[in-house]
């Protein structure tokens, strides 16, 4: 197994709800669906956005999409108007999740 | 089969689109979605300054604009163009239809507006506790601006059956623009769970216009053909509660198994939940087939029953806002944007300035992913051409905000060299409206669906 970077095998849109952000990861090839099940779990994406997201992440199987969909809650400085950030949407937390380093 | 359009995802989309969607190809249905929670407080001031306004005018512009092809074509309009106003969205409409001799039949659905009687629920113990927090709206009543239901796709239906040719809501769920007509044309009822589900997730899919069909599309995005004529979404819907999502023939785009994917991610919770007005729909039963080029089959969809709430949204003020801009260039771009920050910092403390927060960013070093894009490295950083340096500020105290906005332009004079003001003069500032996410017995409220002009 070697390290790979999640955009080698996924693509992902993100979104947000109050202060909640949700990313929807999405293999690119429906074999890949499961390597993305064992490796990117709810405890590897809240350290991955380590002082980004400050509440739970939560995660969801979509297999009939060979997706997965993540919560972030508290991961927008109070959500999209009370928010100073660039992004106060998050919108780019879905490129930011495909930084991620997995074993495939 | 019936064919449902998709014009408009935000208020603020492309103005072109609903033209578009009307006149190069066959469709039955245009449904627009102008309002996002941000649309409804901006709708809110407008009003304040005029009791006239409070509905997106754009939406006046474009009836006035189609109305000739709307009526050749036999296409009935259905869109949350009424906002805050709905009456006064819909006298403009008559109005620009009086003005071109044209009769059309417009319908309002209204009854979402519950500013009015928020006192009145919360003196009889409705307490509109808040969805995430489940703090009581009373915390925060004096703040509030206005507050409105989620009506669902039922009203909608009825103002179709009613001979409807243009329906004008305020808040409603946005996906029941796209259901309602599948609701009024197949006579589908309140208890099909699995059918409406089916509307409901059809409507999510073409809710956020080309986002379903290669707008802010990942996968291949480069070789998407012509972004700048994109086809936006249309659902080719059957009374099985099976449909397509396509786009006109000739359009750019691509509608693709993995560009609705995407879309159906978009801002979902739960997905075996999703909960709307009139059904909860699972998204883990959706199976999706590419029927032919650019057209995506869905089958499979299933439901259950509908949630006794409504959901409302409040809004309410929360102090004020300003985030301020610099360009710092090479050499040491970033290090230069740092050491302005650092000097702004300490100028607001010596200011005896005080904030709620104060944030900043480094744009093209690693704003957008922050902490998972880490620092740039000591390899990349000396190169950078150039650094944004962006600080925001919020505060409850106006007078700190605005005096924060008179201290970034002096740092072009005053702090490290290299630095461009960005031509944008000194930063504006924001009220904050915040939201307020609650839920509502639906036997509280009741939606309200009339004809105009009225036969009487």
């Amino acid at each position: 197994m070697a390290k790979r970077k999640l955009v080698e095998l996924a693509h992902a849109r993100s979104g947000d709800k109050g202060d909640l952000v949700n990313i929807g990861l999405i293999a690119k090839k429906p074999e890949d669906y499961p390597i993305l099940v064992r490796e990117v779990t709810a405890e590897r994406v809240k350290q991955h956005f380590e002082g980004v997201c400050k509440g739970a992440v939560e995660r969801f199987e979509l297999p009939n999409l060979g997706a997965l969909n993540f919560l972030l809650h508290e991961a927008l400085d109070g959500g999209g108007t009370v928010a100073l950030k660039a992004d106060p949407q998050g919108k780019t937390y879905s490129t930011a999740l495909l930084r991620m380093e997995i074993d495939a | 089969m019936i064919r449902i359009a998709n014009g408009q995802g935000f208020w603020g989309d492309s103005l072109q689109a609903p033209v578009e969607q009307i006149r190069r190809g066959p469709i039955d249905y245009l449904t627009l979605d102008y309002l996002a929670e941000v649309t409804m407080s901006i709708l809110q001031k407008q009003r304040a300054r005029d009791p006239k306004a409070g509905y997106a005018r754009d939406f006046v512009e474009l009836i006035a604009r189609v109305l000739p092809d709307l009526k050749d074509r036999r296409i009935r309009v259905i869109a949350n163009a009424g906002g805050i106003n709905p009456m006064g969205c819909r006298d403009a409409v008559l109005e620009a239809a009086a003005r071109q001799n044209i009769k059309v039949k417009v319908a309002t659905v209204t009854g979402d507006d519950i500013t009015d009687r928020l006192d009145q629920f919360l003196k009889r113990g409705i307490e509109l506790k808040n969805m995430d927090t489940g703090e009581p709206l009373s915390a925060i009543q004096a703040q509030v601006e206005r507050a409105n239901v989620y009506f669902g796709a039922f009203p909608v239906a009825e103002a179709l059956s009613q001979g409807a040719e243009i329906v004008i809501t305020g808040r409603v769920a946005d996906a029941a623009l796209t259901l309602a007509p599948m609701i009024h044309e197949f006579g589908w009822k309140e208890t099909d769970w699995d059918k409406l589900s089916a509307g409901v997730i059809a409507g999510h899919a073409i809710e956020c216009g080309a986002q379903v069909t290669g707008g802010n599309c990942q996968v291949d995005w480069e070789t998407i053909p012509d972004l700048a004529d994109i086809g936006y979404p249309i659902v080719e819907a059957e009374p099985d509660g099976t449909f397509c999502v396509t786009k006109h023939a000739g359009t750019g785009g691509r509608v693709t198994v993995a560009s609705v994917k995407e879309q159906l991610l978009y801002e979902i919770g739960d997905p075996t939940q999703y909960i709307t007005p009139d059904c909860v729909a699972d998204f883990t039963t959706v199976h999706l087939d590419q029927a032919g080029p650019d057209r995506v089959r869905f089958t499979g969809i299933r439901g259950r029953p509908a949630t006794n709430y409504y959901k409302v949204s409040a809004s309410f003020t929360a102090g004020y806002k300003a985030m301020g801009s610099l360009v710092y260039s090479w050499p040491d771009a970033y290090r230069k944007a740092r050491a302005a920050d650092q000097i702004l910092r300490r100028r607001l403390g010596l200011l005896g300035l005080r904030f709620d927060a104060i944030r900043t960013e480094f744009l093209g070093a690693n704003a957008c992913h922050s902490i998972p894009a880490g620092e740039p490295s000591h390899e990349i950083e000396p190169h950078l051409p150039e650094v944004v340096l962006r600080v925001g500020v919020r505060s409850e105290n106006r007078a700190a905000v605005e005096r924060f906005t008179r201290e970034i332009a002096p740092l072009v004079l005053n702090g490290p060299p290299g630095v461009s003001g960005l031509g944008l003069g000194r930063p504006r500032v924001d009220e904050i409206v915040a939201f307020w996410p609650a839920l509502i017995p639906k036997t509280e409220v009741r939606p309200e669906v009339a004809i105009w002009p009225s036969e009487s």
